[in-house]
């Protein structure tokens, strides 16, 4: 079939089940989008018109990692392919797959600082697994095959391809890409070595206060529900990192609940009580284990990650397992139940059941600043929603209310910006859910400042018809940056105050979606339900005082010990 | 004798546009402190070395070799041990040379070092040497006593001594002897 270079890069992304894609066209992109055109007549490769390139990456990363396949997004050359780097750089920090397609000024402006150009694939080298630059038509099968293989194997992470616009013109024979082979790039089996299985037994029979950390790799390989039969096995209770909220239902009775800065009482307490650390799909980030050198000194440490550069990367562990975390966690478990299992009361379990005890009248208080509580929010939130709706968040104190106050049930119901921390991710990455899960109910947890980064895309949300539900905390400040600005510079609240922002009612109508806004527990509740079937956008705007704070906080570079409750 | 401290990597990458870029921008990333990077051709075609020297410990230098085989253009890669390998390193020094009897001492010491003059004009001499990075910057310290008007040098290049090979994938376990440097 001999075809057009943006034609066969259509046939790929068709040989590659892409079903849709985000992104906003340009000059350098004109072919591709003109052998869109039939997609669109024919209903195939839906395209969703984003208003801002960045929306469109969290877009295509929010769709990944709710439906567990490769998003799609495309930008024109130089302002579009930068526009994209933010969203890029937040799948590379939380290994989500994420196909990037970028135009390119032609072949024979490349270098000459033309009009729109911009050295994306050497701007995206240091955040993505890998950037392509095509150089001519019959590449684009190929790479595109690789393009995907890439993202979506091993540990998974953003791709970006670069494609010259005069190289969408020239012409090629397209056959579907056989499979292809990049460099020294093996897709691993996943099974882990058996020595380090039965090292890494010894280790949980020898000890007698194991704590299980799980973190976003968990969710990533499916292995909900082999960590939760380890659990059981061994039993040892479950932390989660931010990115690992999920990984085992919070109500589970061996659930933590999160660890780290912002990690709960019994969680962080666990982590500096415990004797055995056994930490799958997470690769201790500072947030994580507060101050490194410190964390887990007592404790002998199994490390299960896909990617072997993780073991030894921040922190020396005692027994390495490079394996897939669900085929790891569940040889751990055949394996234990091989060797015979240990009693199911012990003294650790009881330590354990007292400090969630110690903790629960905490998390319980209901004590608010004047307004409404974002404790309370969070649980009004988890009690007026179906178990199955996928919620997002924004990032700052909206976040970490949701992390530690918001139960999460399953995986891929909690979608947040782990890694980069990427305030304004939040909206769009509910829209790319919404496309991925249109049958579920789509919440988005944000802030004001957080929201106010991304809003334009309520445009796309209304047009595209894609209807999530946005609950703003709104407290006019860059609240966690404020509350750092409290405790640790002496209240000298620099340039944290937003004066004031968008009433948001107004701005969600503006746009044709529905705003509410909500002045007691009462109203959040039926605003909260009315919205779960909404056939439009919702903005829910949810006052909030600048004072409430995210606590119990562990200060930065202090133990996990060292716990700040009350500020 | 290898230098003290001083660990060599040797990465068989594809010989593709962007490939060397890819390298050095996950070492400044990663904040890699490294001492000389060398590339070139290998036996193969479209197949390159690349050749790192650093000083570090262990665990600093295997971290830097898990995470460029991260990088799927990169073939192969491992650590040299310095014993056990053959690692060369060439400087050419132009050196001042007016005097008749400094311009004798200079070649006294190139036959020492068994260096050689590749270039000389009236005022000067260009002089290549070719060896470890030790005795290389030994003749360097020397040269500066009679005035180094400019020097370039090349970092380590290294291979495996024997029949092992870091560039194809059998390797023999065979070894032969390892003469003197």
């Amino acid at each position: 079939m001999r075809v057009s270079g943006a034609k066969a890069l259509v046939e790929a992304l068709k040989d590659e089940k892409v079903e849709v894609i985000f992104g906003i066209p340009g000059g350098s992109t004109i072919p591709f989008y003109d052998a869109l055109y039939e997609c669109a007549e024919k209903g195939e490769l839906r395209h969703i018109l984003a208003r801002h390139e960045q929306c469109a990456a969290h877009m295509a990363d929010g769709y990944a990692r709710a439906k567990g396949i490769p998003g799609v997004c495309t930008a024109t050359s130089g302002p579009g392919a930068t526009n994209l780097v933010t969203g890029i750089a937040v799948a590379h920090m939380d290994s989500s797959p994420v196909v990037a397609i970028t135009g390119q000024v032609p072949r024979s402006m490349i270098g000459r600082d033309a009009f729109q150009e911009a050295d994306i694939v050497g701007i995206a080298t240091p955040i993505t697994k890998y950037a392509f630059q095509i150089s001519k038509a019959s590449e684009i099968p190929d790479t595109m095959k690789a393009a995907f293989m890439l993202a979506n194997t091993n540990r998974k992470g953003p791709v970006l391809v670069d494609i010259p616009k005069d190289v969408f013109y020239e012409e090629v024979d397209y056959m579907e890409a056989e499979r292809v082979r990049i460099g020294g790039y093996v897709i691993k089996s996943g099974d882990p070595h058996p020595y380090s299985i039965k090292r890494a037994v010894g280790l949980v029979l020898e000890s007698e206060r194991p704590l299980i950390i799980a973190g976003g790799g968990v969710i990533a390989s499916n292995a909900s529900a082999e960590l939760a039969r380890l659990a059981e096995i061994i039993p040892a209770p479950v932390a989660t990192t931010l990115m690992g909220k999920g990984s085992i239902p919070e109500v589970h009775p061996l659930s933590l609940g999160m660890i780290g800065m912002h990690g709960k009482g019994e969680a962080n307490m666990a982590a500096e009580e415990a004797d055995l650390l056994i930490a799958v799909g997470m690769r201790f980030n500072d947030r994580t284990v507060g101050r490194m050198e410190k964390f887990g000194e007592n404790a002998k440490i199994i490390h299960i990650d896909i990617d072997p550069a993780e073991i030894g990367k921040n922190l020396g562990v005692d027994v390495p397992i490079v394996a897939d975390a669900r085929k790891a966690l569940a040889a751990l478990a055949d394996r234990l139940i091989e060797v015979g299992i240990r009693k199911k009361e012990n003294e650790w379990s009881r330590r354990i059941a007292e400090l969630k005890e110690k903790y629960r009248e905490f998390y319980n208080s209901e004590e608010s600043r004047g307004s409404l509580s974002p404790k309370r929010v969070m649980k009004t939130l988890r009690s007026a929603i179906p178990e199955r709706s996928i919620v997002t968040t924004g990032v700052g104190q909206n976040q970490m209310w949701a992390a530690l106050h918001f139960q999460v049930l399953q995986p891929r119901t909690f979608i947040t910006s782990g890694g980069l921390g990427a305030m304004g991710f939040g909206f769009p990455a509910s829209l790319g859910v919404k496309v991925a899960c249109p049958d579920r109910p789509v919440f988005n947890i944000d802030g004001d400042g957080s929201f106010l980064m991304t809003e334009q895309d309520l445009a796309t949300a209304v047009v595209e018809n894609i209807p999530t539900v946005t609950i703003v905390m709104d407290n006019r400040v860059l609240g966690m940056v404020r509350q750092w600005q409290c405790m640790f510079c002496e209240k000298r609240y620099s340039e944290t105050d937003l004066g004031k922002v968008p009433d948001f009612v107004k701005l969600a109508e503006a746009y044709g979606a529905e705003g509410i806004r909500v002045e007691d527990y009462g109203g959040l509740e039926s605003a909260i339900r009315r919205s779960v079937d909404a056939e439009v956008p919702v903005v829910i705007d949810v006052p909030v005082s600048p004072d409430e704070k995210v606590l119990p906080m562990v200060p930065p570079g202090k133990t996990l010990r060292e716990v700040v409750w009350f500020g | 004798m290898a230098e003290e401290g001083m660990r060599i990597i040797s990465a068989i990458v594809e010989d593709r546009p962007g490939v060397l870029f890819k390298v050095t921008s996950l070492i400044r990333r990663r904040g890699f402190n490294i001492e000389t990077i060398t590339v070139g051709g290998t036996e193969k075609e479209r197949v390159s070395r690349i050749t790192i020297t650093m000083r570090g410990n262990p665990a600093v230098v295997e971290q830097l070799v898990k995470q460029l085989s991260k990088i799927p253009d990169v073939l192969k890669i491992s650590e040299l041990e310095p014993e056990e390998s053959a690692f060369r390193e060439l400087a050419l020094i132009k050196v001042s040379a007016t005097d008749p009897s400094k311009r004798s001492d200079i070649l006294n010491y190139i036959s020492i070092f068994r260096a050689r003059v590749i270039d000389a004009s009236k005022d000067s001499l260009v002089i290549e040497i070719v060896g470890q990075p030790r005795k290389v910057q030994a003749f360097l310290d020397l040269m500066k006593g009679f005035g180094v008007i400019e020097m370039a040098k090349t970092g380590t290049v290294a291979l495996a001594r024997g029949a092992r090979s870091s560039s194809s994938s059998t390797s023999s376990s065979s070894s032969s002897s390892s003469p003197p440097d």
